[in-house]
C-alpha cells in the first residue's frame, strides 16, 4: 500500500477481515501447540456462542446488559450535559465546584461498589448507578470545556443579534460545543461498556458480566467465559462504531477533522 | 475644496463619539489604547476608518459596536449612549463569524427569530439572491469559498435590517481579487440599503475606493488624526489625478513614504 494513496475500497474491508483471520489461526495454533486442557479454542467458542444463542440466554443477557448501560448512560446524558454546560458558562461557578469535581473523577467506579450496594440493594439499581457514576464524570468535563473553547466571536454575534442569555446557550454555545460534547459522550459510552461488566459480576444475576463469572463459577466452563468475552468486544466494537457515526451529521461535522 | 460639502450637516447625525477614551487593564498595568476620539458620522454615510496596526481601529469598532465601554468619554448613536450590543448595528467580522453549524438558510436566519415565518422566508430568499448564494442554501460554511463565507456573513448581517453596518477588515483574509470583487458588491449594496458603514480597515486603497470620508487614526494611544473627504463620484477611477492625490495625502498623514 503507498501511503500517499488512499486505500481502495476493497482494501479497507480486506486488510481487517486478514488481520482477524490470522488472529484465530494463531490463537487456534496456541491451544492445539500447548494442549491446554483449559483454554478454549476459537472453534469450542462459536460452539459455546451456538450453546448460550439456543438456550435463549445470549440474547436476554445482552439484552440485559445494554439496558442498563442505556439507563446508566442515559441518565449520565439527562445530568451531566446540564451540569456541565451550566459550570462551563459560570467560570466563577466551575472554580467553586472543581475540586471537589476533580476529586471524584479518579475513584473508580468499582471503588463505589460497596457504597452502591448499600444505597440501591444488590440488584439492578447498582449496576445502572456504577454506570452512571462511570459516565458522567467525562460527560462533564468534555462539556465544560467545550464550552469554554467556544469562539467568542460566536458569542459576540450571537450577542450582537439580541439573544437572551438562555438563547446565546441553545443556540450559539451548545452547538458550538457539540462536536467536542460528542467526543466526551463517546468516551463515555466506552467507559459505561466497561463498566457493566464489573458491576454485572457483583450486583446482578444476569447480563454478559454475569455470564463470565458464572461460566467460570459453575463448572468452569471457559469456552463460555470466553464467549461472554467476545461477546462484550463485538458489542462494544459496534457501539463505538455507531457513536462515531454520529459526526457524519452535517451540523456537527465542522468540528471533526476528516478522519472517517 | 468646494465639492466637499459636509454631510454631516446635510443629513441628520448617526454616530458621535465625544472625548473617547480606552484602556486596557492587564497584571496591574493600565494600557491607554484610544486618547481623546472625536468622530461624527452621517446618517447612511460610508466612513473608513484607517490606521497603523494594532493602534486600536477594532477597539475603537468594538465600542461603537456596544461590545466594550469606554473607560472615558461616551459614545452616542440617534442621541442614546451606547450601553451594549444591538441588533440595530450588526459587527461584521472576517469570514470567522460565520456558524459552522448552520447552512447558508440557517445563517440568514439566524437573527430573524422575531419575525412571523414567512416574513422570515421572504428575507432569507431576498438576501441570499443580493449576495449571489442562490444554489447554496443548503450549504454549510465549510463548503464555501473565502469570499462566499463573507458575503454570507454580511448577508446574515443585513438580513436584520440594521441601520448600521461596523466591519472590521471584512476583506482582509481575502485574495486581492476577490477583495476587490467584494468591495464592488458591497458598493453595490450599500448604494441599494443606504445603511451607514463604518468599516476598519488598514488599506488605504480599500479606503478611498469605498469611503465618503476616511478617519486616519493616530498611533497608541490612538485618536483621530484627521479626516478626508473622498469627493469622488462612484464608480472611481483609481488612476485619476484626485484619487492618487486623495491616496498620497493619507499615506502622508501616516508618515508613510509611497515610494517603495
Amino acid at each position: 500500500m503507498n501511503a500517499l494513496s488512499a486505500p481502495r475500497k476493497w482494501e479497507r474491508f480486506l486488510w481487517p477481515v486478514v488481520a482477524s483471520a490470522l488472529f484465530l489461526v494463531m490463537w487456534d495454533y496456541a491451544v492445539v501447540h500447548t494442549a491446554t486442557k483449559v483454554f478454549p479454542s476459537p472453534l469450542m467458542v462459536e460452539q459455546g456462542i451456538a450453546e448460550l444463542s439456543r438456550k435463549g440466554v445470549l440474547w436476554a443477557y445482552i439484552g440485559d446488559s445494554l439496558r442498563r448501560v442505556a439507563l446508566g448512560f442515559g441518565a449520565a446524558v439527562a445530568v451531566g450535559v446540564p451540569i456541565g454546560l451550566t459550570l462551563g458558562w459560570y467560570p466563577a461557578v466551575n472554580q467553586v465546584v472543581n475540586p471537589v469535581l476533580q476529586m471524584l473523577r479518579p475513584i473508580s467506579p468499582i471503588a463505589w461498589i460497596p457504597v452502591a450496594i448499600l444505597l440501591f440493594g444488590v440488584g439492578d439499581g447498582t449496576a445502572v448507578f456504577l454506570i452512571f457514576l462511570a459516565a458522567v464524570f467525562p460527560i462533564v468535563v468534555a462539556c465544560i470545556s467545550g464550552v469554554a473553547t467556544v469562539p467568542a466571536i460566536y458569542r459576540r454575534a450571537g450577542r450582537n443579534f439580541g439573544l437572551s442569555a438562555p438563547q446565546l446557550l441553545l443556540r450559539v454555545v451548545f452547538p458550538a460545543a457539540l462536536p467536542q460534547i460528542i467526543v466526551g459522550l463517546r468516551l463515555a459510552l466506552g467507559i459505561a461498556w466497561l463498566v457493566v461488566v464489573a458491576a454485572e459480576m457483583i450486583a446482578v444475576d444476569s447480563g454478559l458480566g454475569y455470564l463470565v463469572i458464572d461460566a467460570r463459577n459453575s463448572g468452569k466452563r471457559y469456552d463460555l467465559v470466553v464467549a461472554a468475552m467476545l461477546m462484550i468486544g463485538l458489542i462494544g466494537l459496534v457501539l463505538d462504531l455507531g457513536f462515531r457515526s454520529l459526526r457524519k451529521i452535517r451540523s456537527v461535522r465542522w468540528g471533526f477533522r476528516d478522519e472517517s | 475644496m468646494a465639492l466637499a460639502e459636509s454631510i454631516t450637516t446635510r443629513a441628520g447625525t448617526k454616530l458621535s463619539a465625544q472625548h473617547v477614551q480606552m484602556a486596557f487593564s492587564r497584571d496591574g498595568k493600565t494600557t491607554p489604547v484610544l486618547n481623546d476620539v472625536n468622530l461624527q458620522v452621517a446618517k447612511g454615510e460610508f466612513l473608513c476608518i484607517v490606521g497603523p496596526s494594532g493602534c486600536g481601529k477594532s477597539t475603537l469598532l468594538s465600542a461603537i459596536g456596544g461590545f466594550l465601554s469606554p473607560t472615558g468619554g461616551e459614545i452616542r448613536i440617534d442621541g442614546e449612549v451606547v450601553s451594549g450590543p444591538d441588533p440595530r448595528r450588526i459587527f461584521v467580522f472576517q469570514e470567522r463569524g460565520v456558524f459552522p453549524w448552520l447552512t447558508v438558510e440557517g445563517n440568514i436566519e439566524f437573527g430573524l427569530f422575531k419575525l412571523a415565518q414567512r416574513e422570515r422566508r421572504a428575507r432569507v430568499a431576498h438576501y441570499i439572491e443580493m449576495v449571489g448564494l442562490r444554489g447554496f442554501e443548503k450549504a454549510y460554511p465549510s463548503e464555501l469559498s473565502g469570499g462566499m463565507k463573507q458575503r454570507l456573513e454580511v448577508a446574515r448581517a443585513l438580513a436584520v435590517n440594521p441601520d448600521m453596518l461596523l466591519l472590521d477588515e471584512p476583506f482582509g483574509a481575502l485574495d486581492s481579487i476577490t477583495r476587490l470583487i467584494m468591495r464592488g458588491e458591497l458598493l453595490g449594496i450599500w448604494r441599494e440599503e443606504r445603511n451607514t458603514v463604518i468599516f476598519v480597515t488598514h488599506d488605504i486603497d480599500e479606503a478611498v475606493q469605498l469611503a465618503d470620508r476616511v478617519a486616519v487614526m493616530s498611533g497608541r494611544p490612538a485618536g483621530i488624526q484627521q479626516t478626508i473627504d473622498i469627493d469622488i463620484a462612484h464608480p472611481r477611477d483609481i488612476s485619476a489625478p484626485r484619487y492618487l492625490e486623495l491616496r498620497n495625502g493619507i499615506l502622508e498623514q501616516l508618515g508613510i513614504a509611497h515610494h517603495v
